[in-house]
């Protein structure tokens, strides 16, 4: 066993919270400077611009990228040879959540009953979720989730005879439906299999790839690429104001399923596309 | 293109001369509201009495900024989703309001409104908050505090970039880019 203070955990959480609201990662830059030379609409082109020259300031000025800083969704590997010392997982990690999103000035933005609406006024609680794997180290990964985009998301229970296609389409009818309201250009997180929740989980856990790398199994490669295509070819375009470039990248995760389902999930993000991990 | 250049507060002939897809910067003042606000405004003028500030030519933007840190105005102040204001910017708009600016598209009955009450509604970059945050030289708590990043703030902006989406003529950028670039 090895024993890891709880203390190391909230002074991690505080940190990557604070540095995925300023720093937007480089494989986004980089889809977002292709995405700006091949956009055909001037006034597209010029967003995206905007957006590059945006991510600029934030870096330079340690300023958040977007007023909307997010739900924390925490994901966290836990190595079973890990000893806990000091406070719970749990609460080692809303205490990061609440130091980084006060020291760093960052929005505050979770309400404690979703119906009575009360600012918790330290945007506690995380959204966590633990996987217990082999080791001794542990890795947490901060996704701050905004509204706007994580509002556009979908799930739907399919039937395995809606097979691939039925797949896609749902896909394409989400990213449709959403038009401009998740600020594109987006990435797209789409979760095939598993069960209602397990879906909706893979979708969000997509985001977390890198823009620009290939999936794994070239069937799923494939199915990506085209959704891609399809994605850009409504025309939605930056903002939803029209042009060719609605996502900048689709990930698809899966998992094994009953054989009476197919469900499928859609998390859009925006293209302040920001997570941060660290390995203890 | 050149930049229409607009100094609220704003009649129904500068209204007029806007059409979707063009360019526009603003320079003067205006405010700020999101949801919780506008709820609370709506009851107001539901109940006959009169808001934090004059709706009359003014502009509302739809942001929530992040806390200012020690020496600057404002924090990073990029416009949220319009389509959630839907149900409060037409009764805003027949109070006077002439202006709103957010993201995304807003519904039928925003567009109904904008046409009978000549007003305009503007698109600034989504999740470009850093990048407008040095646009605005002031800011100021109108109202309701409490809200936190939902309180109603009087902006000082100076050469604010944003793009008329939807007009009082009918013209809708969002359809017509689907329609233009849509393959």
């Amino acid at each position: 066993m090895r024993d890891v203070d709880a203390g190391e955990i909230t002074s991690a959480v505080k940190s990557l919270s604070m540095e995925a609201n300023y720093y937007l990662g480089d494989d986004v830059i980089k889809a977002l400077s292709a995405a700006a030379e091949k956009e055909e609409s001037p006034l597209g082109k010029e967003i995206i611009n905007q957006i590059l020259e945006n991510a600029g300031i934030a870096r330079t000025e340690d300023m958040p990228l977007c007023q909307d800083t997010g739900l924390s969704a925490i994901f966290v590997e836990l190595g079973q040879e890990v000893h806990l010392a000091g406070d719970g997982l749990e609460e080692a990690i809303q205490e990061g959540i609440r130091q980084g999103y006060g020291q760093g000035y960052l929005r505050k933005s979770m309400v404690e009953d979703p119906l009575r609406r009360k600012n918790t006024g330290d945007n506690t609680p995380a959204v966590i979720s633990v996987r217990i794997v082999p080791g001794d180290k542990i890795k947490i990964t901060i996704l701050p989730k905004g509204g706007g985009s994580e509002n556009m998301s979908a799930i739907r229970m399919l039937k395995p005879s809606d097979g691939e296609s039925g797949v896609k389409d749902f896909v394409v009818e989400t990213v449709r439906n959403a038009g401009g309201n998740p600020c594109p250009p987006i990435i797209v997180g789409v979760g095939v299999g598993g069960s209602f929740d397990k879906c909706a989980y893979l979708a969000k856990r997509a985001l977390l790839r890198k823009v620009g790398s290939v999936h794994p199994d070239p069937y799923y490669a494939e199915m990506e690429k085209e959704l891609l295509k399809r994605i850009n070819n409504t025309g939605i375009g930056p903002q939803g104001l029209g042009g060719r470039i609605t996502a900048l990248a689709v990930h698809v995760e899966t998992h094994p399923c009953h054989i009476a389902s197919l469900p499928v999930a859609v998390n859009t993000q925006c293209h302040s596309a920001r997570h941060k991990e660290i390995v203890i | 293109m050149e930049a229409i250049k607009l100094n609220p507060p704003l009649k129904d002939e500068d209204i007029k001369k806007l059409h979707s897809g063009h360019k526009a910067i603003i320079t003067g003042y205006i405010y700020t509201a999101r949801d919780a606000a506008h709820k609370k405004m709506v009851e107001l003028l539901e109940k006959n009495q009169s808001l934090p500030f004059d709706p009359t030519g003014q502009i509302i933007y739809f942001v929530g900024p992040t806390p200012a840190k020690p020496g600057q105005v404002i924090g990073s102040a990029g416009p949220t989703t319009s389509g959630r204001m839907n149900r409060y910017s037409p009764v805003l708009l027949k109070a006077g309001l002439k202006g709103m600016i957010g993201k995304g598209e807003m519904g039928p009955e925003v567009i109904k409104a904008l046409r009978e009450y000549k007003g305009v509604y503007f698109v600034a970059t989504g999740g470009a908050g850093a990048l407008i945050a040095k646009k605005i030289s002031e800011s100021e708590i109108v109202a309701y505090e409490e809200l936190g990043p939902e309180a109603v703030r009087r902006l000082k902006v100076t050469d604010f970039p944003v793009i008329i989406a939807q007009d009082c003529h009918g013209g809708n950028l969002f359809t017509e880019g689907v329609e233009k670039y849509g393959r």
